[in-house]
């Protein structure tokens, strides 16, 4: 495939020979560790210096070499704790704590600030029953009604992809996925932009709205499906899961957002779960492949493009050249980041060569989206291809000799010249951009009842169920359904608290008592 | 005086808190962690006494008897997250960056029960705050205009008292003292039904002996955290 292609001519660019590639690697891996330790404090990606961007290949390999030295002693402890991979973990989860609560965030903040989200007058073309009776038990089967047409959706949505995987149709894939996040971005943005400037009475004329939706959409174009800074790249698909999360919430009927809920998080369990899933086969025929699952369709924490200023100017014209580099666990990993295809599993692959990535047109590795569209017909595809995505978290391997050996990483050279930027990925967590949305989608019904209480402990509540679902991927190393245990929780806290705790606060503050 | 006593009751109650969160906590992933378990063992607390007071329903009229088992529970899930944090304390150290969580106690004492104090606070403090946030406030109901003021002011008192009585419970359980107990669940006892007083606007009679309290309080977890007299001279004059 394409990623052992761009291997092998990256090698014969090179000219390096194993032993210079292994030492590339401990390279690479040093730099990882001190990305690793960056990364918490410095919200940046980090490139490394650029001072071995000029240098011939052997000598590359040399200041390679005595760059390691420092890092070497990264990487030896880093071996002798076992524990590395937990400690990540740790990290981790908060740097999907941090996403997570911002989508939410916004959705919570766009609820209560703009009543159009919170008012149900149009319905989607899926939900056929609209709950205007009063009776609780015609609603209940509206609601059911409602969400098991809503699952059939997702279902077929879900296994269309599932086949046009398995047949390599990725222009198709990539075509529908490039469709839906245009309209979420173009479409769904103007209608949101609409909504806050009437909310707040701000009056705008066209002209201008037109020039900053289409500044707004063509930058998340390219961010999403090319390159850009890793932090555009997660704040667009921040932004497009809480208007995804808006739309559900907007034009759901009551009862039936609740349902949905329930029976997508029931969905999440089989399809990542059961043998047949279908999820579960995106995932194992991704193995098989060697490459990534749709890229589009996750947020991961730790993609790293790191876009090489220095090729530029170079009389290549492969102009830019994204790397990306994932430190995959190899033996389960199921999806990472950012290039699909290319993932070489083994360390001996792991030198890319952007020829590869410019050969292809458009570089899968810049590509992902998360899978939104969303028309209003079509959010449905769009959910559920983020569904399909959602439920791959991922996480590494814990040991540092199988980090080592997994750290993958590409290096864009050009043909004459290796720029080395390592950029080392660290071992990220991957999480669904579908999971943001039910997540917020929850929160955000919670706080389209206007009780603060209630939304605070869905919040928490669906923040513990992500902390025990990575806490769950940590000791079963395998792809696992991320909304289920959120969910649950989130539900339960919800009802729980409106109905029970909420009277207690109410009755305990109005008399100023503190417990 | 909407939107400037909202910011003011906001950083009365929430800025010492926040000032902590971000210099003790927010730089350590399993401090956050750990934080937030501790908020949602709170809420279970909270969860089961109102299912409590809910499910008894002669005795629903009563508060004293609802915030007395609120403190019970509390109490209880604070004991049941100090089990459960000795227990998992291996897997603590092998997940924590710092392994200063392990040698020194105290911290995941600090951590939970600042976790408990935060949600607390929150759960008393926030409907209150977005009701101040406009359209217009004056008291509730027709109540005292310093109604919201005093409730920031408790709900800070709240918050530092869950953490002091965090690090004292955490440590008595570890040396078995049980005055020290006894201690952290009287004063939570006294502090609660105080604030029963509140009804009658008695701000003066409720907010200073649970200030005097704090203060004890936290003389008392300093003491317990392995503060002395010359440390906190020292402290002060930044020695």
């Amino acid at each position: 495939m394409d990623g052992h292609v761009g291997a092998g001519s990256s090698t014969r660019l090179n000219g390096s020979s194993g032993v210079e590639q292994r030492k590339r690697q401990n390279i690479n891996y040093g730099a990882n560790d001190q990305i690793d330790g960056a990364i918490l404090d410095v919200p940046n990606v980090v490139v490394r210096p650029a001072r071995q961007r000029n240098r011939p290949t052997a000598s590359q390999a040399n200041a390679g070499a005595a760059g390691s030295s420092n890092n070497g002693a990264y990487q030896a402890t880093n071996e002798e704790l076992d524990e590395e991979g937990l400690k990540y973990g740790a990290q981790h989860v908060i740097k999907l704590f941090v996403p997570v609560s911002l989508c939410m965030l916004v959705v919570v903040a766009t609820i209560n600030a703009i009543s159009f989200y919170s008012q149900t007058d149009v319905y989607l073309l899926y939900t056929p029953f609209h709950e205007k009776s009063p009776d609780p038990g015609v609603k209940l089967w509206n609601a059911l009604a409602n969400s098991m047409i809503l699952m059939a959706v997702v279902v077929v949505m879900t296994i269309l992809l599932i086949v046009l995987y398995k047949k390599r149709c990725y222009k198709i894939i990539h075509g529908w996925l490039i469709l839906s996040s245009f309209m979420l971005l173009f479409i769904f943005s103007f209608l949101y932009m609409e909504e806050v400037l009437r909310a707040y009475n701000i009056p705008m004329d066209y002209p201008t709205t037109i020039l900053i939706l289409w500044n707004f959409g063509i930058a998340g174009m390219m961010a999403i499906h090319w390159q850009g800074p890793l932090r555009l790249q997660q704040g667009y698909l921040i932004f497009v899961a809480a208007l995804m999360a808006l739309v559900f919430i907007k034009y759901l009927p009551e009862w039936t957002a609740w349902a949905v809920l329930a029976a997508i998080s029931i969905w999440d369990l089989i399809a990542v779960l059961s043998p047949k899933g279908p999820l579960r086969i995106l995932v194992e025929t991704a193995q098989e492949r060697n490459e990534q699952i749709f890229p589009a369709l996750i947020y991961s924490s730790t993609v790293l493009y790191a876009v090489v200023g220095a090729t530029i100017t170079e009389s290549n014209d492969r102009s830019v050249a994204a790397i990306e580099n994932g430190v995959q666990d190899t033996e389960e990993h199921a999806s990472s980041s950012a290039g699909p295809a290319r993932r070489t599993g083994n360390a001996s692959n792991v030198v890319n060569d952007d020829a590869a990535q410019a050969a292809e047109g458009m570089p899968l590795v810049t590509f992902k989206s998360h899978g939104n569209d969303a028309g209003f017909t079509q959010e449905w595809t769009e959910s559920h291809a983020e569904r399909v995505s959602s439920r791959q978290i991922e996480v590494q391997a814990s040991n540092g000799q199988n980090a080592n050996r997994s750290t993958e990483y590409r290096t864009t050279t050009t043909t004459n010249r290796p720029t080395s930027t390592f950029e080392a990925q660290e071992r990220g967590i991957k999480l669904g951009l579908g999971d943001f949305i039910f997540y917020s989608v929850l929160v955000g019904k919670a706080s389209s009842y206007g009780d603060w209480i209630t939304t605070i402990a869905c919040f928490v509540a669906i923040l513990i169920g992500l902390c025990l679902t990575l806490l769950l991927l940590a000791i079963w190393r395998k792809a696992l359904p991320a909304l289920p245990i959120s969910i649950t929780f989130g539900l339960i806290f919800c009802f729980a608290t409106s109905a029970v705790v909420k009277p207690f606060m109410d009755s305990l503050s109005a008399k100023q008592v503190f417990i | 005086m909407t939107l400037p006593e909202f910011f003011g009751c906001s950083f009365i109650a929430f800025g010492t808190p926040f000032a902590m969160f971000v210099f003790t906590i927010a730089n350590d992933s399993i401090r956050i962690i750990i934080l937030i378990a501790a908020a949602f063992f709170w809420l279970l607390s909270l969860l089961s006494s109102a299912l409590l007071w809910f499910a008894i329903v002669p005795l629903r009229e009563y508060l004293w008897f609802g915030v007395i088992f609120s403190v019970l529970f509390q109490e209880g899930f604070r004991y049941i997250i100090y089990r459960i944090l000795r227990r998992t304390e291996q897997g603590l150290q092998a997940v924590s960056e710092n392994p200063s969580i392990i040698e020194n106690k105290h911290i995941l004492a600090y951590v939970s029960g600042l976790g408990f104090g935060i949600i607390s606070g929150m759960f008393s403090m926030v409907n209150l705050l977005a009701d101040m946030s406009g359209p217009a406030t004056m008291g509730l109901k027709g109540g005292s205009e310093v109604f919201l003021i005093t409730s920031a002011t408790q709900a800070l008192a709240m918050i530092l008292l869950h953490t002091f009585w965090s690090i004292i419970f955490f440590n008595a359980f570890d040396v078995n003292n049980y005055m020290h107990i006894a201690y952290v669940v009287g004063t939570h006892l006294f502090v609660s039904l105080i604030t029963l007083l509140n009804v009658h606007e008695m701000y003066l009679a409720t907010l200073l002996p649970n200030y005097i309290i704090l203060l004890a309080t936290a003389a008392l977890a300093f003491k317990v955290a392995g503060g002395s007299k010359t440390s906190f001279l020292r402290f002060v004059k930044c020695q």
